[in-house]
């Protein structure tokens, strides 16, 4: 319900594939494209280089470039450099194939089941925890007697090794998905362990292990070459380590055979980790940031009629968001609302109808990316719109306070109740801090929390969801501010408790004589504390009046429709219970059977 | 109503504690119910109070560690994996957040014909039954290709309703399946409950925090506090006649959509706290 930022309607420009995502991203276009040219000049060797990759020619040692045949010359021992570099590309092709894919099948099978089966769990992790303690490129060498020197044993080995940072990152994202609601819905749709796991957690576990498969290959192919330049391994399979090693023991006579090698390493190993982080910004969603629209932000203050006496005069507001497509998408558009010193004013709507959004433009607090198209927000008189960050600052929380609908995510859980309470007083009043202690304390009592100083220790996990509440409450009135704005203060609480935070609003209002300016769409708590009330819907107030007024004789058909709507005390379902008559039973199930 | 469709006898849960050693902490304490056949029991209490464990348990999802569970004249307390399984035929669920009980990846079509599939439909006759199920829950046939983020949260809603529809069962848990919705759609999801009951006469099990959803739905209510049934009896009778001190209070701190009334309202509760503890004040 907080959501109502313009993303959150339905739009079917968004169901654009991944795929299509990708091909607009110009990283992931020429990283890919760069890959694909490389692997295809490699499956294409036989045909581009004229002698294989271990043929040697005595007349051709050392050979220069553009030796006819040779197009990049011959190597120490007369091979053709050229081929030997397109079969080594096949070398890494492979190595990277073999050990991506060991280290996902194994990787992604065990993370599955240790995410999803608690009993599982230990064993799996304990099983990784080891193969991680192994010294991985040591290993490899010791087991070289072993894998007869074949890279692609050594590779399938080395995929083993890679294989619990990929399990790691399924069983994160297993465990955090298993509990979603659509996973215990298919659990009662009948599904069984393996259909869920194929349909519907695998899904989730998709992107990352996409994207760390692009780092896995790049590994694969760095540690084959690495191998090879230490010279484990035969020395007949083409390699770019190999050929880098040789290169060095050259270096004096011929300089350039070193740079070829490590040339083409070097670009597939960054190409790879480069379309790594592209698939991540595609897949993760880093939503670039829009261009510089902020300085609209400052849209100057629309004619003001008269100089009214009320609190705040808000006019004409306007917000916008910027579409991918570049146009601004209004959402609250053209808001007029006056608020009396002392008054309560309830901002009523559904979700969607820019309630929040213009109580955020009120605070001061909107997403970077809205952009203020027009209108005016005057608080006694002062126009708050334009105001820089540092004079806004100076208002909120002196003069503008703040409850928001989650009390909890709202609370920093590392820190207690109490040194966040008079850090925010410090910051407000730069009392002192023995001072700002004893007035915390205070407002905690007065906000109704029995035992203050226990709650002043504790940390946020450590109280309920009312007392979090409370507790806001004391934060927000610590420097009496002459408005107070609260988006749906009670939504996230029981009805009991709701009601119980609703009689300490009006106390405090009637005690310290701020206007409260309440959003929310329950009209039940607009009943019990408004004296005012806007309806709002699509981003435009439609209808303003006292609570009686709104009430008994709306004007408005949506305001009509939206009390409607309201489930009022006397329906009481009356009709008895319809008892499946055995008839239909019978034809219900015939239909079951066809 | 010879033998009642559920009968939940006694339920006690209790989850194993936090940390080493730590004793299991009991959510409920026994709890006896009966849901009839086409009949709406309302299941109301506060957060914390249980009353999402009592569907969860009945559902397969958490395990019971005492009392039981009969469905129609079966125990199925504590079911083995395949039997439960077969069980989804006649025991569904509704939850309450649409966002989230709906899979993101999958197009409407596909989540409404997977649990036709698993229950042995073939691939054509579970896309037909798809068509029918959107027609009865109001939503456009072309729905069925769409994703459900392309969808609002009523229409969501009305996706999962038709998912657990789909194999025709006898109960279906409703696990505050409104309380994520705006005040219209609301009502407009309730109503389509209601028309589906009769219609079908399926029996539910309402189980939500707000007294005035459940008061429009119900044909009994029981009232959950701290995993203790404290009351249970006709809707109407409940609401405004409430014997118990908690579901008063609970009658009580429900605000009202009418400023007079609500101030009279507010009025008795406050008296009746200060009654309860003058010793406070």
């Amino acid at each position: 319900m907080t959501a109502e930022t313009p993303t959150g309607r339905p739009d079917p420009r968004r169901r654009r594939s991944t795929a299509h995502k990708l091909l607009r991203d110009p990283q992931a276009v020429v990283t890919a494209g760069l890959l694909l040219f490389i692997v295809a000049m490699g499956l294409l060797a036989p045909l581009l280089a004229s002698h294989g990759p271990n043929e040697s020619s005595l007349d051709h040692i050392d050979a220069g470039i553009g030796t006819p045949d040779y197009p990049l010359g011959g190597d120490h021992s007369g091979r053709d450099i050229w081929a030997r570099l397109l079969h080594s590309i096949n070398t890494s092709v492979v190595s990277a194939l073999i050990g991506a894919s060991i280290a996902l099948i194994v990787g992604v099978a065990a993370g599955l089941v240790g995410g999803y089966y608690d009993r599982a769990r230990s064993a799996t992790e304990w099983t990784f925890s080891l193969v991680m303690t192994f010294p991985g490129l040591l290993l490899l060498i010791v087991l070289m007697p072993l894998t007869g020197g074949d890279f692609r044993i050594t590779m399938a080995i080395f995929g083993v090794l890679l294989s619990p940072g990929i399990y790691r990152i399924v069983r994160n994202q297993v465990v955090g998905v298993k509990n979603e609601l659509f996973v215990d819905a298919a659990r009662v749709s009948g599904l069984t362990d393996r259909r869920i796991l194929a349909r519907h957690v695998l899904f989730a576990v998709r992107g990352p292990v996409i994207i760390a498969t692009a780092f896995l290959c790049g590994s694969s192919i760095g540690v084959q070459a690495g191998l090879a330049f230490l010279g484990v391994g035969p020395a007949t399979v083409p390699s770019f380590g190999s050929m880098a090693a040789e290169g060095f023991q050259n270096l004096y006579i011929a300089p350039l055979q070193v740079v070829w090698p490590s040339l083409v390493l070097g670009t597939m190993t960054a190409s790879l980790v480069l379309l790594g982080n592209a698939l991540r910004d595609t897949l993760e969603g880093a939503t670039r940031r829009p261009s510089k629209v902020a300085a609209l932000k400052a849209a100057k203050a629309s004619a003001v009629d008269d100089a009214s006496s009320a609190l705040l005069v808000v006019q004409d507001l306007a917000i916008a968001y910027p579409t991918p497509s570049g146009e601004l998408n209004e959402v609250v558009s053209g808001v007029d609302l006056r608020l009396e010193a002392g008054e309560t004013l309830g901002l009523v709507g559904e979700s969607g109808s820019g309630k929040t959004q213009t109580a955020f433009a009120v605070l001061g607090v909107l997403p970077p990316e809205a952009v203020i198209t027009r209108g005016s927000i005057r608080l006694d008189g002062r126009e708050l719109l334009g105001l820089k960050e540092s004079e806004l600052r100076g208002l909120r929380g002196r003069t503008i306070a703040y409850i928001p609908q989650e009390p909890m995510s709202n609370l920093d859980p590392s820190a207690t109740v109490g040194s966040q309470l008079v850090e925010g007083l410090r910051a407000a009043s730069g009392v002192s801090r023995q001072e700002a202690r004893e007035r915390v304390l205070a407002l905690l009592a007065r906000v109704g929390i029995p035992d203050p100083e226990h709650t002043f220790g504790s940390y946020p996990h450590q109280i309920s969801g009312g007392m979090a509440q409370r507790v806001l409450i004391a934060g927000a009135v610590a420097c009496r501010p002459v408005l107070l704005i609260a988006d749906e203060p009670t939504t996230a609480l029981d009805v009991t408790v709701q009601a119980e935070i609703l009689d300490l609003l009006r106390d405090l209002q009637e005690e310290m004589g701020m206007a409260v300016l309440l959003v929310t769409h329950n009209f039940g708590v607009v009943a019990d504390i408004c004296d005012r009330i806007a309806v709002m819907r699509d981003g435009r107030v439609v209808e303003t009046g006292t609570s009686l007024e709104i009430f008994r004789e709306a004007r408005h058909p949506y305001t009509r429709m939206l009390l409607d709507s309201v489930l009022d005390e006397e329906t009481v379902r009356t009709d008895p219970p319809a008892a499946a008559s055995p008839m239909a039973a019978v034809a219900e199930s015939a239909g079951k059977e066809k | 109503m010879a033998t009642p469709l559920l009968e939940v006898k006694d339920l006690r849960l209790a989850y194993p504690g936090q940390g080493f050693r730590a004793r299991p902490v009991e959510i409920l304490h026994g709890v006896s119910l009966t849901v009839g056949e086409g009949e709406t029991l309302g299941l109301v209490g506060e957060s914390g109070s249980g009353k999402t464990t009592i569907g969860r348990a009945l559902l397969g999802l958490a395990e019971p560690s005492g009392g039981s569970v009969v469905f129609a004249g079966r125990d199925i307390t504590c079911l083995p994996s395949k039997e439960r399984r077969a069980l989804a035929r006649d025991i569904q669920v509704v939850f309450q957040d649409p966002y989230t009980s709906l899979n993101p990846s999958l197009t409407i079509g596909d989540i409404l014909s997977e649990p036709l599939i698993v229950q042995g439909a073939t691939a054509k006759d579970a896309r037909g039954k798809v068509g029918e199920l959107l027609d009865r829950v109001g939503l456009p046939a072309d729905a069925a290709e769409r994703l459900p983020r392309e969808f609002s949260g009523g229409q969501r809603q009305r996706v999962a309703i038709a998912r657990a529809l789909a194999p025709e069962p006898r109960l279906i848990v409703c696990d505050e399946p409104v309380s994520a919705l705006d005040l219209s759609t609301q009502a407009r999801v309730l109503d389509l409950l209601i028309d589906i009951q009769r219609r079908t006469g399926v029996a539910y099990l309402f189980i939500s925090h707000d007294l005035a959803v459940v008061r429009h739905i119900s044909h009994r209510v029981a009232v959950l506090y701290r995993g203790d049934l404290v009351e249970t009896g006709p809707a109407r009778k409940i609401t405004a006649t409430p014997e118990h001190p908690y579901t008063r209070r609970l009658v009580l701190a429900s605000p009202v959509a009418d400023p007079v009334e609500q101030e009279r309202r507010r009025a008795e509760r406050r008296r009746l706290a200060a009654e309860a503890a003058p010793d406070v004040a």
